[in-house]
């Protein structure tokens, strides 16, 4: 795999179906690594690998309480990155954290330190497009593409400018609120999905919210794909074991077709 | 005033207006802190907010609205008491700048009335707060039932039983209380707390927060709010001292906000500003550069960037960050920050309560300590003048207290 983030999940689009990411708090349990595997070849497109920060501004219960508790059990970015090397998985891994994990040496060094490992994608959900210019060119000058949020609040100048800077894929937010299961799509999903495919090229993705199956389907009718992240995290909090999880991802994707 | 001398000293240079505390531009920047790192759900909010506030701050009714309300509903101008008998016992002047006695019981009230008045005028339903203390909430509660506005209070579970009073306050004021149970269950989480139930109600509910801190324009717009306590007290400083300024300034930090209101009215004067911060939550002293509740500033936390908890006996100042613009003032060297620790906290409490008469917030008690320790230690020279600002009043902390002694 030598291609980019981008250019793996163009090459995915390509084949007609619409793309699927799970998502996963790294070390929230002894053998989270296996989870990576489960949702690789339940047919994932790409995993998304939470490192876990003690105050997730954006994030529902669900996915706090994996981060308490991978923290708890010692979880640093060091141990993330030696396990995510030795991963060998045939899709790409996107790295999810907040703004804290990343200043801690430099921008730079932070980002080194992912592609090194082997991740291919960087989402910092509190660094928003003002703020993240730094951040921007220590990720592209590492080859590691930085994903960026639109919110249905975001203006069309300011989706505009975020479909333009945002690598990997345009990640849209289904709601206005944190992560964490839901039992509706809001109808602003649909026009914001919508409004992002008008803009650009790139594949855009719905995370937040996505619950099940069904709504995946939904949602991926409006964009190219969806991110599954606190429904997959309850079941795993819950006691659900890799293969389980696997087996849900695989639900998902058969949803998806 | 008996044998104690009040005379300044004279011929310090007072220079030109400096450039500190003044506008921080559209990227809320002062220097290399502050910033607005929040969600890009919020981005438009925190755009409307300063652009309100902008307007507004320009806007001579809603200023003399404000100082209406300051005068008639919150009992402004607070004045400033000399500390005789405790001036004397430590060979300087002491005056104390009394928030204690604005209505609430805190400076808090300064800051809220004027957001409170900004989220009238966008035409918001709902005040939406984290407290430690409770005297934000408190705050919050009083200014949303004045101008007719709800109000939702997130507050840690570990405050709410501390500061039993404050809840029962906020609750008679007609404020819902959310007990918040995740991380350390104080102050910190509260705000996390807070933020994440303003993206998902952005459209009607106001973010009033209740600290210099925060995303853009907020450690502006509270310091703003605030000014009104160093101004007030640069002008009574003048009519009081021979030379107008005192040779110190001091007052307690927790997120700031009173430090700041305090200092802004003395930044470009010689006065030495001092921002005293508890032991266990001194971002200022023991944090790092980090990213916390939407601004980069000074955070205590480990070394791979997981925010730790502070720990004081006041609730208000279990922080473990610091506004942007005390970590600027730091780095420049305009204002130092100090710690106390809760044992002299208390005794420092204790010692103002039986030489003045004032029973001060443990959080206030901080500034207080300080000043005791540094004029014991002759490190504030004999016959200086100390200007501290006493935040609060301590009657919330009374149950606290009890179990201390
Ligand atoms: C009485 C009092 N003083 C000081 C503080 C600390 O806040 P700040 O540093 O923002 O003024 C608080 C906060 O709750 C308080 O209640």
């Amino acid at each position: 795999m030598t291609e980019s983030l981008e250019e793996f999940l163009i090459a995915r689009r390509g084949a007609g179906r619409p793309l699927l990411v799970p998502y996963v708090t790294a070390g929230v349990t002894p053998g989270w690594t296996d989870v990576v595997h489960a949702y690789a070849d339940a047919g994932a497109d790409a995993v998304e690998l939470g490192f876990p920060f003690s105050d997730p501004m954006l994030d529902g219960v669900t996915i706090q309480e994996a981060a308490g508790r991978a923290i708890a059990a010692g979880t640093t970015v060091r141990g993330i990155l030696k396990e995510v090397a030795t991963l060998d998985v045939d899709v790409p891994l996107i790295a999810m954290t907040y703004s804290n994990l990343v200043v801690q040496r430099s921008a730079a060094e932070f980002c080194a330190a992912l592609t090194a490992s082997g991740l291919r994608g960087l989402i910092v959900p509190d660094s928003p497009l003002e703020e993240v210019g730094e951040l921007a060119d220590a990720a592209a000058a590492e080859g590691l593409d930085l994903v960026l949020l639109a919110a249905p609040s975001s203006s069309r100048a300011e989706l505009r400018e975020i479909t333009e800077r945002s690598r990997g894929f345009v990640y849209a937010l289904t709601h206005m609120g944190t992560t964490g299961e839901r039992g509706e799509i809001p109808e602003q999903a649909a026009r914001l999905g919508r409004e992002l495919k008008g803009l650009t090229d790139r594949p855009v993705l719905f995370g937040f919210g996505v619950s099940n199956p069904a709504q995946a389907a939904e949602l991926a009718g409006h964009a190219d794909g969806v991110v599954v992240a606190s429904a997959l995290m309850r079941k795993l909090l819950d006691g659900a074991r890799p293969h389980e999880l696997g087996e849900y991802v695989a639900s998902i994707r058969r949803a998806l077709a | 005033m008996g044998e104690m001398s009040w005379s300044g000293r004279q011929g310090v240079a007072v220079p030109a207006a400096a450039r500190a505390m003044s506008d921080p531009g559209a990227t809320g920047r002062f220097g290399t802190y502050g910033g607005r790192y929040v969600p890009e759900s919020l981005i438009p909010a925190c755009h409307e907010i300063e652009a309100a506030f902008r307007e507004a701050w320009s806007d001579p009714e809603f200023r003399g609205r404000l100082d209406t309300l300051l005068t008639v509903y919150a009992g402004r101008p607070t004045p400033l008491t000399p500390a005789w008998r405790l001036s004397h016992e430590l060979g300087i002047t002491l005056f104390l700048k009394r928030e204690d006695l604005a209505h609430t019981g805190s400076h808090k009230i300064n800051n809220v009335i004027g957001q409170a008045l900004l989220a009238h005028r966008m035409g918001k339903e709902r005040l939406l707060a984290e407290t430690g203390a409770g005297q934000h909430g408190v705050a919050t509660a009083t200014a949303a039932a004045l101008l007719g506005l709800k109000a939702t209070v997130f507050m840690g579970e570990r405050d709410i039983e501390r500061q039993e009073l404050n809840v029962l306050r906020m609750n008679v004021l007609g404020a819902e209380v959310v007990p918040v149970t995740t991380g350390s269950r104080t102050l910190k989480d509260a705000c996390n707390e807070a933020m994440r139930h303003w993206v998902s109600s952005v459209d009607d509910s106001y973010y009033c927060i209740g600290s210099v801190m925060g995303p853009h324009p907020y450690p502006w717009m509270v310091r703003e709010f605030q000014r009104v306590i160093g101004e007030e007290a640069r002008a009574q400083c003048a009519a009081e001292l021979p030379v107008g300024v005192p040779d110190y300034v001091v007052a307690c930090v927790g997120g700031g906000s009173n430090a700041a209101g305090t200092f802004a009215g003395f930044a470009d004067t010689t006065a030495r500003l001092v921002g005293v911060e508890a032991e266990g939550g001194a971002a200022a002293t023991f944090g790092r550069v980090g990213v916390l509740h939407g601004f980069r500033s000074l955070v205590l936390q480990d070394e791979d960037g997981q925010v730790t908890e502070a720990h004081s006996v006041a609730a208000g100042l279990d922080y473990p960050g610091i506004g942007p613009e005390h970590a600027h003032l730091r780095d420049g060297g305009r204002a130092r920050y100090e710690t106390v620790n809760d044992e002299e906290v208390v005794q420092a409490l204790l010692c103002l309560a039986r030489t003045e008469g004032i029973l001060a917030a443990l959080e206030s008690s901080h500034a207080v300590a300080w000043v005791i320790r540094a004029a014991k230690s002759g490190e504030i020279a004999p016959g200086s003048t100390v200007m501290l600002t006493l935040s609060g009043r301590g009657d919330k902390d009374i149950a606290s207290i009890k179990e201390l002694l």
